[in-house]
């Protein structure tokens, strides 16, 4: 169907990039955060995303999902957030012992939930 | 202790100044404590909390207060030192009423200036009535009032840290050392003050570099829930509700952002200060390319001018916290009583 539209048209409206905190909908934060207070520790120095063996073969980036949670944008991470093998090993590296394991545990039930209106 | 009596002059009556001619009047010396305002006491004397213990700033006031309470110390306020020259052994010093003093050592302790936050005018201060800077908002503790300019509750608030610090922009490289720590402390004030209230810094790098900052920062986020967005603001405006947008680059997701905002708090960083800035013009002493007075060794020396007898304390070599500014005072004594005491 877009495939058509871009034949026929020549153009295509690319979806803007631009993270609107005042329309971004920040219900799996609250999810996460509300059973594990670890979760607002992050400071992003990648220390999981290092040691994370399924993000050396996939699309998978628990420092940048952990931001965009955050910012309410989970658009992109329905597909990213199936990858972990919950191995445990970013849990070992954290600085500021975030529950990192229990944060996508946490992140794909609330987006499944989401997805049901269920949040 | 057999020290004749000697006479020192301290230009400035800050935390620097105030702690120096303390200590020397302790030693036995006579002190001339100058200060061009009408009291001393600095820039603490606008402070409500201090960092990281967020106690009263009141408590290291009346701790300076106390230091200076001394009979061998003249404090002579609402004058300035215009400049200080080398005659003989001795230091004259030029005031600004026009009357001159003579000092067998002399240290100047005049301080830094808050940047002033109408130069980043992309932040729109001094255009919008929203935006004020983080001694501002130090006025607001004070008061007890945090409230936007009509009088309401602010529901969100951002700070944005580096403002006149780090950016060639401005004309300043330099970090300023003390803002990041305020802003957290202040972002956890806000929180505390007012409960519903969401608070977000906007960082380029979080220089918790002082003992207890970390733990403060650590602290503002697990108990306080304080938000933090690593990006430098490029420019804040206002909609037709007349509420803040700020754009910034949420630089950790790769992507721009916005948001609205009640009230927008720049972080002001510390230069050196006008009156410093003409007294070492006309004394002729060395700057260094941040304009703070340029010491004489930075890592062994850093009381020390070029000038035999005249001393520097606190933040018109750098930026420092007030720890940071009585030891290095207690250091200037220590040169200065050396100096005196092999001439």
């Amino acid at each position: 169907m877009s495939g058509s539209t871009r034949n026929k048209f020549g153009f295509t409206v690319n979806r803007s990039r631009l993270i609107d905190y005042d329309s971004s909908d920040r219900l799996v934060r609250e999810y996460i955060t509300s059973r594990e207070p670890s979760f607002r520790l992050c400071f992003a120095c990648g220390g999981c995303t290092a040691a994370c063996t399924a993000g050396h073969h996939a699309p998978f980036n628990l420092r940048r999902m952990n931001t965009l949670i955050r910012r309410g944008e989970i658009d992109p991470l329905r597909d990213e957030v199936t990858r972990c093998m919950l191995c445990g090993k970013c849990l070992l590296v954290c600085p500021r012992g975030v529950n990192t394991r229990n944060v996508v545990l946490l992140a794909a039930e609330a987006i499944r939930k989401l997805d049901r209106n269920e949040l | 202790m057999s020290v004749a009596s000697k006479h020192v002059v301290v230009a400035g009556g800050g935390v620097a100044g105030m702690e120096a001619a303390g200590a020397l009047a302790e030693l036995g010396h006579r002190v001339t404590l100058i200060e061009k305002e009408q009291k001393p006491g600095g820039h603490l004397k606008q402070w409500h909390a201090l960092f990281p213990d967020r106690r009263p700033a009141d408590e290291v006031r009346k701790y300076l207060s106390r230091r200076i309470d001394n009979r061998n110390i003249r404090l002579f306020t609402g004058v300035g030192v215009d400049k200080i020259r080398k005659e003989g052994h001795e230091l004259c010093i030029e005031l600004s009423d026009g009357s001159e003093l003579t000092a067998d050592a002399a240290i100047i302790a005049t301080g830094f200036d808050l940047f002033d936050a109408h130069r980043k005018e992309e932040y729109g201060y001094g255009i919008y009535d929203n935006v004020i800077t983080s001694a501002e908002l130090e006025d607001m503790f004070n008061t007890g009032k945090i409230t936007t300019a009509d009088g309401r509750t602010p529901s969100r608030i951002g700070l944005i840290h580096c403002v006149g610090s780090r950016d060639e922009k401005v004309n300043n490289n330099h970090c300023s050392k003390v803002c990041c720590v305020t802003a957290v402390k202040q972002a956890i004030e806000v929180r505390q003050k007012l409960p519903g209230c969401e608070v977000f810094c906007f960082y380029m790098d979080m220089r918790m570099y002082g003992p207890y900052y970390e733990e403060l920062y650590r602290e503002s986020q697990e108990q306080h829930n304080v938000n933090y967005i690593r990006g430098k603001v490029s420019e804040a405006s206002v909609n037709i509700d007349n509420r803040l947008v700020i754009k910034v680059e949420d630089t950790l997701a790769g992507r721009p952002l916005r948001m609205e905002l009640d009230m927008l708090v720049l972080m002001v960083g510390m230069e050196m200060s006008k009156a410093g800035t003409r007294l070492a013009e006309a004394s002729g002493l060395d700057r260094g390319i941040n304009r703070f007075l340029e010491t004489g060794d930075h890592h062994y020396g850093n009381n020390i001018s070029h000038l035999k007898g005249l001393f520097y304390a606190g933040t018109c070599t750098a930026p420092m916290n007030i720890t940071d500014t009585i030891s290095h005072a207690r250091a200037a004594v220590a040169e200065a009583v050396r100096y005196l005491n092999t001439r």
